[in-house]
Parts: C-alpha cells; structure tokens; sequence
C-alpha cells in the first residue's frame, strides 16, 4: 500500500455528541482528494485528528508513516494547514506572520526571504507586507493565510476551505499554484470545499462526509454513475438530500421550547 | 533563527506596539507609591520603620512585573480564541521550545516593566543602595517575570475564555501580591500569616529585591535566589506539559 494517509474506523464524540462516526479511508501520495460534506458534517474535526490538534475518542491515523497519537512530532512535520477559522496573529505584519511560520517550519535561512517575497506577490500582497494584519480585509486575511501555508513545502497540504470568501481570480490562481506544487514535488492535498465545481475540477478523489459517517468515495465520474446524475453537485444533493442541516437543530430547539412552555403551563 | 528566539520577538514586539497596555500598566503601580508611600509613610516611620517609600519601591517593582507577566502568560487564550494558537500548535517543533520562547518573551516585557516602574520610583525619592548589586537586583526582576509568566501560561492553558479569568485574578494573583511582604515587613506577624506568606513564592522575590536595592532582607540572598529557581523550573515544566495537552 503506498497510501500516505491511512485512517482506520476513526470516530470522535463530543460529550455525547457524535461528530465523527467510524470512517476509514485512504488517501494516496501524491493525490488530489476533496473531503465534501453538508454544514456539520464533521469535516474540520476530522481534520484537526489527522492534525494533532484533537485527540480521537476511538481509531487510528497515520500520516505519513507516523502515528498521530504515538509519533505527534514526526507526523507534524509531514504537513501543512490551512485552517478554516482565523489563524493569524492580528498584531504583526503580513511579513512577521510568514517570518515566524518560516522558522517554525525550519526552512532554510537562506531561502526565507525570497520565498516570503514570491508568495506575497503570488497572493498580491507584498506591498502590503509591513501592514499589521488587523487592517486587512477578510480576503486579504484569508490569501495571507494561503500564502504562509505554502511557505514550506509539505508532504501533505491540509487546506480547509481555503477558497472561502476569496474572489475567482485568487481561487484560479490559488488551484493552479497548488496543482502545480503537487505535481512538481508529489505533495498530497486533501481538501475541504462547499463549491462542488471545484472539487469536480481539481479532485482525484473525493469523498462525501454525511453526520459523521462516510457516505461515498470515489472519482467524480464513479459518483455521478453511482447517483445516475449529470454533475458532482446533483450527485451530492442525491446522496446527502436536500434538507438545510441546521433545520434539525432548530428543529430539536422547538421541541425543547414546547416542552418547556407545557412545563411552564403546568405550574 | 530559531524558534525560541521568534517568540520571544512576538511578544516583545506585541507588548511594544499596545501603548495603552504600557501606559495603563504603569498607572497603577505609580498609584499604589503614591497611595501607600505617602499615606503610609509618616505611619511607619513614627513606628521606626525608617523611609517607608526606600522599602515599599521594591515591593511596587515586584508588583509591577507580577502582573504583567501573568498576564502575558494568560494572553494564550487570546491566541486561541483569535485563532492564532492552532497555528503554533501544528508546528513541528517540541511543545517545551514553544513554551520556553513565549515565557522568556513574558518574562522580558514584565523585566522592562520592572525596569520602568524601579525608574518612576527614583522620581518619587527612591534611591538604590548600591550600585554593585543593582545587576543582581535586574536578576531578580526577571526570575520573577518567568516564574509568573509560566504561572500565567499554565493557567491559561486549563481555560477555555476570560470568564475564569476574574476568579484567578480574585484568588490568586491579588492573594499573591498582598501576602509577599510587598507592602509590609514580614517580621512579628502572626503565626498563620507568616506561614501562609513563606509558601508565597513572590515573597523571596520581593526580599530578593529589597536585598539587592535597599541591602535589607529578611532571608539570606541565596535562599532567595534558590527557592525562585526551583519554583520556576517547576512552574516552567507544569506549564509545558499542561500546554502539551491543549486541544483546539
Ligand atoms: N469542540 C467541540 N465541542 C462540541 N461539539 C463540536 C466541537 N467541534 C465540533 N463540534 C460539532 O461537531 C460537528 C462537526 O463539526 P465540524 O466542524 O467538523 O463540521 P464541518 O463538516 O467542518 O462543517 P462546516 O462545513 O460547517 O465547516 C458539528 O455538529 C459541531 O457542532
Ligand atoms: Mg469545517
């Protein structure tokens, strides 16, 4: 097996919450594999497990060879992140954000700087480099961010919807940097989006995350045959339905209210 | 560079560019030597104590660097409630490095703090002993920012938000401060009190400091010296391994 990821009956709860139920699933070096899922779905928590950042309830993960349980440092220096949420710090520059991830991530002193300047300008920022960060704008902040994940060249790059709130010029560009990175150097990417257009066109692979379970895996040309659609976005509908997800959620409030408003008429 | 040297910039660099917190910093510890020093002062020189501001201002100085490295300790759950934490937290580097770089950081900015306040102090009449053991006397300030710098860290490391945060403040670090001998002599007090003020670590920082500026202390320095080393070695490894343990 030359799988680089390999995450076997995995599962994660949250009180008695289960967020992430029972997957498994392999992703090959050097792939292109899309993670999609409705809101809630348990997508980023599966992703902070495979990165350090949660411990699992139940399961095994090893990336690169390495058990995120047992070899935690081995394994965080096979990947980089982008995460979902804010991850910068507000009080530095664009520079001193991308200078600390550089040593962090020990890339060579030599090579720091003029990396640091090709992806700022990559993500049309370096005239901004010396601005502290908290006077960007929300895409700005979001390109930094793309642009410091891809100052080391991992193993396995980790982008949870990197594309969110970025224009379609940046998402172009972004996908081509990336797809050429991953050829160029057999850099695995495993990726989260809610643009199916995207992961139809820059997927391998991809795999549908439905309340915690795996739900299909496959091409997108194997999925829209399974669901006997004509686009990865019908088959997505087909597989995960059509209900908005945080209906249940409202749903169970309104139960809660009712229940309370009979208890409250009782008295 | 490396990785602890660049934490330590961060926080260096962060605490320079809050001018707020620097100003708003140094308000309170000028009120309590103006406060205590001048209110006090004719109280505890009638009672033989001598110049009551010569032995507070080293007090106000260990106040001054107590709170401000535990609170850059405590910054942490501003990091991961920004989101900036995660970005640490995936790093390949040992959690002790990380640790390490961002208490030395802490413990710098509570250092020039210190160094600003011992300044303020000579304005309002305080004048060092000797010039010889001011060195010693900068030692001191800074063990006392790492140690409550990594106090700060491994609180914030058990805490989810500022909610907590008034709590610790309430029965902590006032508690601390109050009970180290800052604003009184340690001699002839009751029984229960000067237990409770030798188990305070802050109290061998605050004699460590008046032994080193005014040349009067109430244990030898080396005692001082050595219980502040062994209690922020020991602060620096719990907070190390609570932090080893944060999830985000
Ligand atoms: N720390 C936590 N404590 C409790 N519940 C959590 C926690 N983190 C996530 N959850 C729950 O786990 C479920 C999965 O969340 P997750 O963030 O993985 O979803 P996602 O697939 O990334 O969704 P989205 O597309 O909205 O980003 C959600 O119902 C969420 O409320
Ligand atoms: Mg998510």
């Amino acid at each position: 097996m030359d799988n680089i990821i390999e995450v076997t009956g995995l599962t994660k709860r949250f009180g008695d919450f289960v967020a992430v139920d029972n997957i498994s699933f392999g992703v090959k070096k050097g792939e292109i594999f899309a993670f999609l899922g409705p809101n809630g779905a348990g997508k980023s928590t599966t992703i902070k497990i495979l990165t350090t950042l949660l411990l699992p309830t139940q399961g095994k993960v090893i990336v690169n060879g390495f058990d995120v349980l047992k070899d935690k440092d081995n394994a965080r220096k096979s990947f980089g992140i982008v995460f979902q949420d804010p991850s910068l710090d507000d009080d530095l520059t664009a520079y001193e954000n991308m200078q600390l991830h550089a040593v962090l991530y020990s890339v060579p002193s030599g090579e720091i700087a003029q990396r640091i300047k090709d992806l700022l300008n990559f993500v049309e920022l370096f005239d901004r480099k010396d601005s502290l960060v908290k006077t960007f704008s929300g895409g700005m902040k979001r390109r930094l961010e793309i642009a410091r994940g891809l100052l080391h060249h991992p193993k396995i790059l980790f982008l949870d919807e990197p594309t969110l709130g970025l224009d379609p010029q940046t998402r172009n560009h972004m996908w081509q940097y990336v797809q050429n990175l991953s050829k160029k150097e057999e850099m695995t990417v495993f990726f989260t989006t809610h643009y199916m257009e995207e992961a139809e066109k820059i997927a391998q692979r991809i795999a549908i995350i439905d309340k915690g379970k795996i739900i299909a895996i496959g091409t997108s040309e194997e999925l829209k045959k399974q669901t006997a659609t004509n686009s990865l976005e019908e088959a997505f509908l087909k597989l995960t339905g059509s209900a908005i997800r945080d209906e249940e959620a409202s749903n169970i409030d309104k139960m809660r209210q009712h229940r309370q408003a009979r208890r409250g008429g009782g008295r | 560079m490396n990785v602890i040297y660049i934490l330590w910039l961060r926080q260096v660099k962060k605490y320079f560019r809050s001018r707020s917190r620097v100003i708003g910093s140094l308000a309170q510890p000028l009120l309590f030597l103006l406060a205590f020093g001048f209110g006090f002062g004719s109280v505890y020189s009638k009672a033989g104590g001598g110049n009551y501001i010569q032995f507070l201002a080293p007090g106000i100085i260990a106040m001054s660097v107590l709170f401000t490295s535990i609170f850059t300790g405590i910054e942490i759950i501003w990091d991961r409630q920004f989101g900036f934490l995660k970005e640490t937290l995936v790093a390949p580097v040992s959690r002790f490095e990380i640790m390490l770089g961002r208490t030395l950081g802490g413990a710098t900015v509570g250092a020039i703090q210190g160094v600003i306040v011992l300044l303020l102090t000579l304005i309002v009449g305080f004048r060092p002993a000797s010039i010889f053991l001011l060195p010693f006397g900068f030692l001191f300030i800074f063990l006392i920012g790492v140690l409550f710098t990594s106090l700060g860290t491994a609180i914030a490391s058990k805490l989810e938000d500022m909610q907590g945060f008034q709590l610790i403040m309430n029965f902590l670090i006032m508690p601390i401060f109050f009970l180290s001998g800052a604003l009184f002599p340690l001699k002839g007090l009751p029984q229960i009190m000067e237990i409770i003020t030798k188990i305070d670590p802050l109290t061998y920082g605050v004699d460590g400091l008046r032994g080193t500026l005014i040349g009067v202390s109430n244990f030898s320095l080396s005692l001082d010296f050595t219980v502040l080393a062994i209690v922020t070695s020991a602060f620096l490894l719990l907070g190390s391994y609570l932090f080893s343990k944060i999830q985000v």
